[in-house]
């Protein structure tokens, strides 16, 4: 509990520290306009890590999520050229990333088999359905209704409308986390999954449950992607299960399960975007920022883990 | 001390005297450009041969208007990548963009938006969509899509003897540029050549894509041979792509004849030894070069980008057509006569 409690208020800490150093850095970072770029920028990502915090401290992951990301948009896509009004191709999309996520759920809690293992073959299946429901035809939304949304700011604030999905979607997640026996279960789920079968917890369908959810957000996710750039590609989205990752283990979520804080890795997502926007305004090659993204994802998983060691040997040697 | 003193005031002369004589020379500049304007050079990527040579050209150009140019962009050639650069310009209040795009339509929201903010924007070798027409100025573009397609059908009929069966090695299945080539392609092999097929009966059926990935191109070129054992020739409309296919087929020893867009400084081994006869591309030198007069010219104002209005780079003019697109010319080849020059180009 105490390795958990440092971490994540780590983290806090940094996104401050990132934030005014970043300040200083460079002229352009603490300005409005860029701060509803980054917002824009960690939008899906965060709407993403919600349901993957829940699923990870539940000892469960799923790599199709920018897959299902990308497939909710192709769907949209392909119902909004095939004539079907712009408001139902948004429910079909979301229809479809709930489906993807029922299905993962499905693989992993009635078949038994292992969600790594599962969600990567998902994560080539969903994206080559992309590419059969849109072949080599982007589609584009820029005359479709409301889509201005997706890029455009709230009237009189530099706060782009996602801002609003954000906060209601991040609060949610957290009560539900945190305060509510649905989330103890989750927690229960990790830390121990016999004993959380024994004390009467529904394992099976929780995780299905998990699943699903995942699949939704993932299709939020999409529906906000869509918006944002106007348009449906097949290959749209790709990538962004690793930005998702990323952000929940170094939010100080354990990988092994049972660990974690919605706040941690809120702000952590809030650390990759910051970090991400100081870098390029103070014009770091994009070559750089590659190894800037990896390297973060390596420290979030070997620190906590180095940390660990260290104070049980410590342990160890004082006792 | 006196001596540590005296050195560093000499350090200090030294790096004074320094200062002085690398103070820019006052740029000429050219008529009716401003000049000091600060431009983004925005390829689909970095790291990519081709779009180095397309900045070499834009810099040549931003040298002669006297402007700064910064050449800037994401590693991997994604719209969304992309827009992540294009706010970043906007915050860092740039006067013009060139740019590349790597996607016709994700990037649409984000050009407007910087259009908004006074970023006067040129798309230069890949244009947006039609619907996103009204954020750039012009687009300038090597040749007419159909011409490219064309040419690459009579060099590959060239090469094949103008029989046999034809495939095609693409880079992805969203690329814009290449589909728009291929579509051209399809008919004109039929009617042109008339002894020559699509090895899948249609060309739709008969395109592979690498991604513009070496290893995937290689493993695609190789699935094309496994799938059609006989076919004459393979057009490779992309750089890495007919790179990947010329290197294979040397390795392989395979009879296929390979032809495409390459860059020569990537294609000159092959060509010199005879792998591949002919390939060809527009010089994106030219691309990048005129793509920063002719935002120059639009950020003065006495260019519009209306359809018939044109603006001169060096010692040519160019005329927009329709779409607001300002064509270079046609293909150029590359064979054993010429490789030698044009490979120490670019």
């Amino acid at each position: 509990m105490k390795i958990k409690y440092t971490w994540d208020k780590g983290v806090v800490l940094l996104l401050i520290v990132a934030t005014i150093t970043g300040s200083f850095i460079t002229p352009y970072f603490a300005t409005s306009s860029n701060l509803s770029f980054v917002i824009q920028d960690v939008g899906e990502i965060m709407i993403i890590a919600l349901p993957m915090t829940y699923l990870i401290i539940a000892g469960e992951i799923d790599l199709s999520v920018a897959s299902i990301v990308g497939l909710t948009s192709a769907s949209i896509g392909f119902a909004y050229v095939r004539g079907v009004p712009f408001g139902l191709s948004l429910l079909i999309g979301l229809l479809v990333g709930t489906l993807c996520g029922l299905m993962n759920g499905i693989l992993v809690t009635k078949f038994g088999l292992q969600s790594l293992a599962v969600t990567i073959g998902t994560l080539a299946l969903f994206r080559g359905l992309c590419y059969v429901l849109l072949g080599n035809e982007p589609v584009d939304f820029l005359s479709a209704p409301i889509t201005h949304i997706g890029y455009d700011n709230i009237p009189h604030t530099f706060l782009p409308y996602s801002t609003i999905l954000l906060v209601i979607l991040g609060a949610t997640a957290w009560i539900i986390l945190h305060y509510t026996r649905f989330g103890r279960w989750i927690f229960s789920l990790g830390i121990n999954p016999g004993a959380a079968v024994f004390s009467g917890i529904p394992v099976r369908r929780m995780k299905l449950l998990l699943f699903t959810l995942t699949g939704l957000m993932s299709g939020v996710a999409g529906v906000v992607y869509s918006f944002r750039f106007a348009s449906a590609s097949p290959s749209g989205a790709s990538g962004y299960e690793l930005a998702v990752i990323a952000s929940v283990l170094f939010g100080g979520v354990a990988i092994a399960g049972g660990v974690g804080t919605m706040w941690g890795v809120l702000a952590a997502v809030m650390v990759l975007g910051v970090i991400r926007s100081v870098l390029q305004l103070s014009n770091v090659s994009s070559n750089a920022l590659l190894i800037v993204s990896g390297s973060l994802l390596l420290i979030s998983v070997v620190l906590p883990r180095a940390i660990e060691v260290t104070r049980s040997r410590r342990k160890t040697a004082t006792s | 001390m006196q001596k540590k003193l005296t050195r560093s005031l000499i350090a200090i002369a030294a790096v004074a005297a320094l200062a002085v004589s690398v103070a820019p020379a006052q740029a000429a500049g050219v008529k009716g450009i401003k000049t000091g304007l600060k431009i983004a050079i925005m390829p689909k990527a970095l790291n990519i041969g081709y779009f180095d040579a397309w900045n070499k050209g834009a810099q040549t150009a931003c040298k002669e208007i006297a402007a700064k140019c910064t050449y800037l962009g994401p590693t991997e050639a994604t719209g969304p990548a992309q827009v992540q650069f294009i706010n970043k310009i906007v915050q860092q209040k740039y006067d013009v963009l060139v740019i590349s795009a790597a996607d016709q339509n994700a990037i649409i929201p984000a050009l407007n938006k910087a259009k908004a903010a006074g970023i006067t924007i040129v798309t230069s070798d890949a244009d947006v969509a039609a619907t996103g027409a009204k954020s750039r100025v012009t687009a300038v573009l090597p040749a007419a899509s159909e011409r490219i397609g064309t040419a690459e059908v009579d060099w590959a009929a060239e090469a094949a003897g103008k029989k046999g069966s034809v495939a095609i090695l693409s880079a992805a299945a969203t690329a814009a540029n290449q589909n728009a080539w291929i579509a051209a392609m399809g008919p004109y092999l039929t009617k042109t050549y008339p002894n020559m097929t699509w090895v899948g009966g249609t060309v739709d059926k008969s395109v592979f894509y690498g991604d513009d990935d070496a290893t995937k191109s290689t493993a695609q070129f190789n699935a094309i041979l496994a799938q059609y054992p006989n076919v004459a020739a393979i057009i490779a409309p992309t750089t890495v792509g007919v790179k990947a296919a010329a290197a294979e087929k040397q390795a392989k020893k395979s009879a296929v004849k390979v032809t495409g867009l390459g860059l020569p400084s990537e294609m000159a081994p092959y060509i010199e030894d005879g792998t591949v006869e002919k390939v060809g591309l527009w010089n994106p030198i030219d691309l990048g070069y005129v793509a920063v007069y002719a935002a120059g010219y639009a950020k003065a104002g006495s260019f519009k980008g209306t359809v018939g209005s044109s603006f001169t780079a060096g010692k040519t003019t160019y005329k927009v057509t329709a779409g607001g697109i300002t064509y270079l010319g046609d293909p150029f080849t590359f064979t054993k006569e010429n490789i030698a020059t044009f490979k120490k180009i670019y």
